[in-house]
């Protein structure tokens, strides 16, 4: 048996994991564990240019590939460089497991050099923490902390490694445990099998149902049940921000995402349906808008691996807390095709396709296309989709562009959409779409941006030109920080606040082209979808295609502050209520 | 009010998760006690926390949730037994020590302690209880005081024990 010290332990239990990548920073607290590193050819460690690119490119692998992203920072600064992405991970229910360096145990609570209390900063937004207390128990908390990660209701894991824990000359029998006990962690409960009838009971009974389907489904891989359910009983599907994909975007009972900026259609759904059954969707702000005002003639059913999203914000007429998979799979045992509302479906689907055709995601577009000078943020996500042929993997940042993407790029499979949805951290994308073309060099990866993200996680750039990562970044230029700027315009009179950069914008071009890298720039509406071709087609290149869109557009629809669901505005002129 | 019994792991930062759960959620915490139970693997915290049933039925849930956490027990829920132990220190000789005492029931008092000019008394009492007390106390005697907050136990077979550990193999 091969004797290890705890720098190394740690790198081998994370090849025992099969981790493949490890995104990170060195810096003092972790040189033991970078020394570790230099010495095997295990596990590939990927050198960002900022600790919250690390745990962003990291989040974006484990969002593409389903299996737990991992990180390794230093202490100190690292460390709190890492919050932002460990947040931002923890919001979205991510597995991650986030190593991070700490001061040598003696030196702890003394406010050393690159010393701060990371388990007490983590705390509120990691799914559980570690700190290590002797170098024999590395290989059993990886493990642990790997289990937590992926287990139930993902999320992040830190584990907090002093310096002294990771000493070379500190040797010791190294052996990865096969299982381990933890008394008080469990995975879910079954669920009962009462529940699960009254689920079928009112499903069979609906005659205006809504799938309101969301990331869980995704985290489940439970999207071809999804499917199967959708298709027994004919009923429309609606997608949340972290759900799409998880029913097919192109499929004749998807009605597009809901929420704030959801479809009129999907948002008119919710409000007139008589059972909402969410599926791993969690009654977010964002979907509901008014909770006194949600869907009052619905009943619901609430399917969530986490006990705690059950009646947290909306009360339920059945709760299903356990495994997705699973339990779609005991309902269509279950539900009798002869039982369902065929024919009230029907109608229902009618009344919704009369929606769209009134206030549809397009309509309002289609009437200014035909005026413009100017490209419309939404003909490029179009252009895109088309260009891409609705297959790429898409990431994006927060703001405008990032509904604009969700509204328009058609995802047909999970896993390809990939965003900051709980947080909302701009920031996300680059770094996001690296660790996706990571996992998937062969598939095309686009971070959608703004040129207000993009300028927060700009110098990984230089990271993608390290690692030749050719991403395709589409910025969506409107010079002014757009979803701030459609709020001032809304409510605040038109004051534009600090959005706007005075003249101050970098050559975009010229920037990509200073890392290494090609830039092009899109002004005219003309030449928009024959560059986009190009831009696609250089699979070897990272392409940063700056397109210049109307400055003056808005995302809509829009949910009115304090309303119930069918309460939008549905361009600047014209509102629902 | 809930009155809500845990037993956690006895790890470092393990109270921390709990408490920092209500600051988070911003749920308000009216008393807590905390210590080790006769295994010192675990520790046992008991809370009284003041809110409605739907915050507090999010609560349980919570709690539940927190790694750390092995069992959570709403003994509001259940039939249970609760108490608190409070000492006082008054600026009294111990005859009047003893009077009040007399006077204290249902309270039950003790001197434990008798320096200088001053008397310390340990009380036990149901949490009403000791406020009454207390406030019956003449305030220019009364010094100083500290009470355990309330203490609880689920009557019969409802306990708060942890069962056997879950293995688990992937």
């Amino acid at each position: 048996m091969k004797k290890e010290s705890g720098g190394s332990a740690l790198i081998r239990a994370l090849a025992d994991e099969n981790v493949d990548l490890l995104f990170g920073y060195p810096g003092g607290a972790a040189l033991h564990i970078y020394d570790a590193i230099y010495q095997q050819d295990k596990v590939q460690h990927i050198l960002v240019r900022h600790e919250q690119a690390a745990v962003h490119a990291a989040d974006g692998y484990a969002r593409a590939t389903g299996k737990v992203g991992t990180v390794l920072v230093t202490s100190g600064p690292g460390a709190t460089n890492a919050i932002t992405g460990i947040a931002t991970a923890y919001m979205d229910s991510i597995p991650l497991v986030v190593i991070s360096g700490q001061v040598a145990s003696h030196l702890i609570g003394t406010d050393a050099f690159q010393e701060t209390d990371m388990m007490g900063i983590s705390r509120p937004i990691v799914k559980h923490s570690f700190l290590i207390q002797s170098p024999e128990e590395i290989p059993e908390v990886v493990k642990k902390a790997f289990i937590i990660a992926k287990t139930g209701k993902p999320g992040p894991v830190v584990i907090d490694v002093p310096k002294d824990m990771t000493d070379p000359n500190h040797l010791f029998d190294y052996q990865y445990p096969k299982d381990i006990k933890m008394r008080s962690y469990s995975a879910p409960s079954e669920v009962e099998e009462s529940n699960v009838d009254e689920a079928v009971s009112l499903l069979e009974k609906a005659k205006k149902p809504v799938l309101y389907a969301g990331g869980g489904i995704i985290q489940g891989n439970a999207s071809e049940e999804l499917k199967k359910l959708a298709k027994i009983m004919n009923a429309p599907v609606t997608n949340t921000l972290m759900g799409l994909g998880a029913f097919p975007a192109t499929h004749e009972n998807f009605i597009g995402m809901l929420g704030m900026h959801g479809t009129y259609e999907a948002n008119m759904a919710m409000h007139e349906a008589d059972l909402i059954f969410a599926l791993g969707s969690r009654f977010d702000d964002r979907t509901t808008n008014n909770p006194q005002k949600y869907s009052l003639n619905a009943k619901k059913i609430h399917l969530d691996c986490d006990y705690g999203s059950i009646e947290k914000i909306i009360n339920v007429d059945v709760s299903l807390n356990g495994d997705a998979k699973k339990i779609l799979n005991q309902i269509l045992n279950k539900i009798d095709p002869k039982n369902i509302n065929k024919a009230s479906i029907d109608l229902w689907n009618n009344e919704i396709l009369n929606w769209r055709e009134t206030h549809g995601l397009n309509h309002d577009l289609l009437d200014k296309k035909f005026h413009q000078k100017q490209i419309l943020p939404q003909q490029v996500i179009q252009s895109l989709y088309k260009s891409t042929n609705g297959k790429a993997f898409i990431t994006s940042d927060v703001g405008q562009h990032q509904m604009f993407a969700a509204q328009y790029y058609k995802f047909d499979e999970p896993r390809k959409w990939i965003n900051s949805g709980g947080l909302g951290t701009m920031g996300f994308g680059l770094p996001s779409a690296m660790g996706v073309k990571f996992a998937f060099p062969d598939e095309d990866v686009v971070c959608v941006t703004g040129e207000g993200s993009i300028q927060m996680c700009i110098q990984e750039l230089s990271t993608c030109m390290q690692y030749g990562l050719p991403v395709k970044i589409i910025n969506l230029n409107n010079r002014a920080l757009g979803m701030v700027k459609q709020w001032q315009d809304m409510q605040y009179g038109g004051r534009y606040s600090s959005i706007l950069y005075e003249d101050s914008l970098p050559d975009f071009v010229k920037l990509a082209e200073s890392y290494g890298h090609v830039g092009m720039k899109v002004e005219d509406i003309s030449e928009l979808e024959e560059r986009m071709d190009e831009c696609i087609s250089m699979k070897d290149k990272l392409v940063f295609m700056d397109v210049y869109v109307d400055p003056d557009e808005h995302v809509y629809p829009m949910l009115e502050a304090g309303g119930n669901m069918s309460e939008m505005r549905v361009s600047k002129t014209k509102n629902t209520f | 009010m809930s009155h809500i019994s845990i037993l956690m792991e006895n790890q470092p930062g393990a109270l921390s998760r709990v408490v920092g759960l209500f600051s988070q959620r911003g749920y308000n915490i009216d008393s807590l006690s905390v210590a080790p139970t006769n295994d010192s693997s675990l520790s046992r915290l008991t809370m009284v926390v003041k809110e409605e049933e739907s915050v507090i039925s999010q609560i349980l849930k919570q709690l539940n949730k927190v790694i750390d956490v092995v069992e959570v027990q709403n003994l509001s829920d259940i039939e249970s037994v609760s108490l608190e132990i409070a000492i006082v220190k008054l600026k009294i000789t111990e005859k009047e020590a003893k009077k009040i005492i007399e006077s204290a029931f249902p309270v039950v008092g003790e001197i434990i302690n008798h320096k200088d000019e001053f008397v310390m008394i340990k009380l036990i009492g149901s949490n009403h209880e000791v406020d009454n007390f207390l406030l019956s106390l003449n305030k220019q005697k009364f010094l100083e005081v500290t009470r355990s907050g309330l203490l609880g136990m689920g009557k019969g077979e409802n306990f708060l024990i942890s069962e056997s550990e879950t293995t688990i193999e992937y």
